[in-house]
């Protein structure tokens, strides 16, 4: 069977969207750490998505996917240690609760 | 593999150079080793600068085109290497401080990592190479906001910081990755802008350059995404706060400016022009309209830094080369009037723990010295003549209102209105240190001898920067000189 390109955009430009909505909604900061995962993991589809398609003869695309997912494991868990801190100060992760400075 | 292409990469070696000694000191040493680390790093690290400002840049492009270190990416790391230095001189005192001392290596190691993604960055000629050396700035950056471990606020800076952090740099990749849908295959600058310029216009496009510029505009907190810089700089420890505001906005300034006229420069007026022009107008005047109101310095000058940010970015909608060579001057003034107002208020508040305004109430009668800094570095950062801050004012508008179109001279305009605005919330801290009426809440202190040096350099620089012709004359020339430019007069 061959699908054409926009059956891997259209998911993938669903997933940004749930992304981007997830950041703003959510109160947890793992749903939120979760949210912007997804956002990151569209882009990577994207690349990998126009690589195969548009570009077969080149592998930037992939190569560019390997060092995104590196780096976004990197933004995880840099994200995730700051986060215990923040449980640790203040005994959870709501973000309606970490309002000290404002304005 | 040819190796001796990694001569070309002087700057990122003398910094990757100095990380692995500071590291191995840190490591290896004892007790009593550990109190000089300070010393070592800040003197190793300006020898490292002095290095950097009189070896020579090559300009080659190297690893297959990926990195250059032209003489323009050579002058800022110059730039930036002084600012670092500044920062290491006036954070000498804080490091040693029985929260942080215990762990004053990784605050050096951490500065020199980030320090080495911010050469990436202006360097890459390549988005792969571009992505690393912006994340490899960014991230270090979260864990140095979280430095001070007993404060509840560092944490809620650093978290606020880290969670923006990875939204923006999510949007700049799926930017990309819609960029490189029009490359042809390939994400070298030269080859998008190839492609681009043979390419047709179109709305995917437009919303590729629009979702580039939110990335890269948080990392420089242009409006409207800046909504995480003052809590970021208000919560984080003074040195870092100097470090952000400063040394992380040059570099991402001088790499929008490389990618947009480099990649993107065939669409400049079709696409990202007018896209710059609203965000130039609302990056000064809402940065402005919000600084008037601060009562605490920290807040109050991530404002300012958000507006002064506008201003920079004005070199990069006049697009040539003109334009960069006063970006770069105005980087050059910006680190010396900025650090300048730092560095007081750093000593201030680890004297007397006081970051409001109103605790600068009558300054004067017990610390003249820091008042009359202070008073220099407000008056540079307003553009008072005769302090450098009036010169990079000028040539960054001339180089604006040099191209001739109409709309800009508007922008122009607009941007002096907002240094009149400007005036009166910068001096708003100079009246309370000199007119005000009130009884001094700061006792009189002497500061200490590594922060008084960090004085003296900015003052120096504000007040000489201005008038010695050399200092824009070899930003002019850096540009002039830069083979990857050269299209640009």
């Amino acid at each position: 069977m061959d699908l054409s390109m926009l059956w891997y955009l259209v998911p993938s430009v669903v997933m940004f969207a749930c992304g981007i909505y997830g950041f703003i909604t959510r109160k947890n900061l793992i749903a939120i750490l979760i949210s912007l995962e997804l956002m990151l993991n569209s882009a990577d589809l994207n690349f990998v998505v126009f690589n195969r398609y548009l570009f077969p003869g080149s592998m930037d695309g992939m190569v560019f996917t390997l060092f995104a997912i590196a780096i976004a494991a990197a933004e995880t868990a840099i994200a995730i240690a700051i986060i215990i801190n923040i449980y640790r100060s203040i005994g959870n992760t709501d973000i309606s609760e970490i309002n000290n400075m404002k304005f | 593999m040819d190796y001796s292409q990694f001569g070309s990469m002087i700057p990122e070696l003398i910094v990757l150079g100095i990380f692995m000694l500071v590291f191995l000191f840190d490591t290896f040493s004892n007790e009593k080793g550990k109190k000089f680390l300070t010393p070592f790093t800040t003197i190793l690290f300006g020898l490292g600068t002095i290095a950097i400002w009189l070896l020579p840049a090559d300009g080659e492009m190297v690893f297959g085109g990926m990195y250059v270190n032209d003489t323009v990416t050579n002058a800022l790391k110059a730039i930036l290497n002084i600012g670092v230095f500044i920062v290491f001189l006036q954070s000498a005192k804080w490091v040693e401080s029985d929260e942080v001392a215990i762990r004053k290596g990784e605050f050096y190691e951490l500065i020199l990592v980030t320090l080495f993604g911010m050469y990436l960055m202006v360097s890459a000629r390549h988005f792969l190479l571009f992505i690393i050396g912006l994340e490899s700035a960014s991230l270090p950056l979260a864990a140095l906001v979280a430095f001070n471990k007993k404060h509840y606020e560092s944490h809620e800076a650093a978290i606020k910081y880290i969670m923006t952090a990875v939204f923006s740099s999510a949007i700049l990749l799926a930017g990309l990755s819609f960029v490189y849908a029009f490359s042809g295959g390939s994400l070298y600058f030269d080859d998008i802008a190839i492609s681009i310029g043979q390419g047709e216009m179109s709305g995917l496009l437009i919303m590729a350059l629009a979702f580039v510029i939110a990335g890269i505009g948080f990392k420089l907190s242009l409006v409207p995404f800046h909504l995480w810089t003052a809590d970021v700089y208000q919560g984080a420890p003074t040195a870092i706060t100097s470090y952000l505001s400063v040394i992380s906005k040059g570099a991402a300034a001088v790499a929008f400016f490389i990618i947009f006229v480099q990649c993107f420069g065939s669409v400049y007026s079709e696409a990202w022009e007018w896209m710059l022009y609203a965000v130039i107008i609302l990056t000064i005047t809402v940065g402005n309209l919000f600084a008037i109101r601060q009562k605490n310095m920290k807040r109050f000058m991530a404002f300012s830094s958000i507006s002064q940010a506008g201003y920079i970015m004005l070199g990069a909608i006049a697009a040539n080369g003109l334009g960069l060579a006063s970006m770069l001057f105005y980087i050059f003034v910006y680190v010396v009037s900025n650090l300048g107002a730092f560095a007081v208020i750093s000593t201030i508040e680890e004297n007397s723990g006081k970051l409001s305004m109103d605790d600068y109430n009558g300054l004067h009668k017990t610390n003249p010295w820091l008042s009359f800094a202070m008073t220099l570095a407000m008056f540079s950062l307003a553009g008072i003549p005769p302090f450098a801050g009036f010169f990079s004012k000028i040539l960054i508008f001339t180089s604006v209102t040099g191209t001739g179109s109409w709309a800009l001279y508007m922008l122009v305009l607009i941007a002096l209105i907002n240094t009149i605005i400007s005036l009166y919330y910068y001096l708003l801290v100079v009246k309370a240190m000199w007119i005000s009426p009130e009884e001094p809440k700061i006792g009189s202190f002497r500061s200490a001898c590594s922060s008084r040096i960090a004085l003296w350099l900015c003052i120096a620089g504000i007040v000489f920067f201005g008038i010695v012709p050399y200092i824009y004359q070899y930003c002019y020339d850096a540009v002039l000189n830069s083979l990857s430019f050269l299209f640009l007069f």
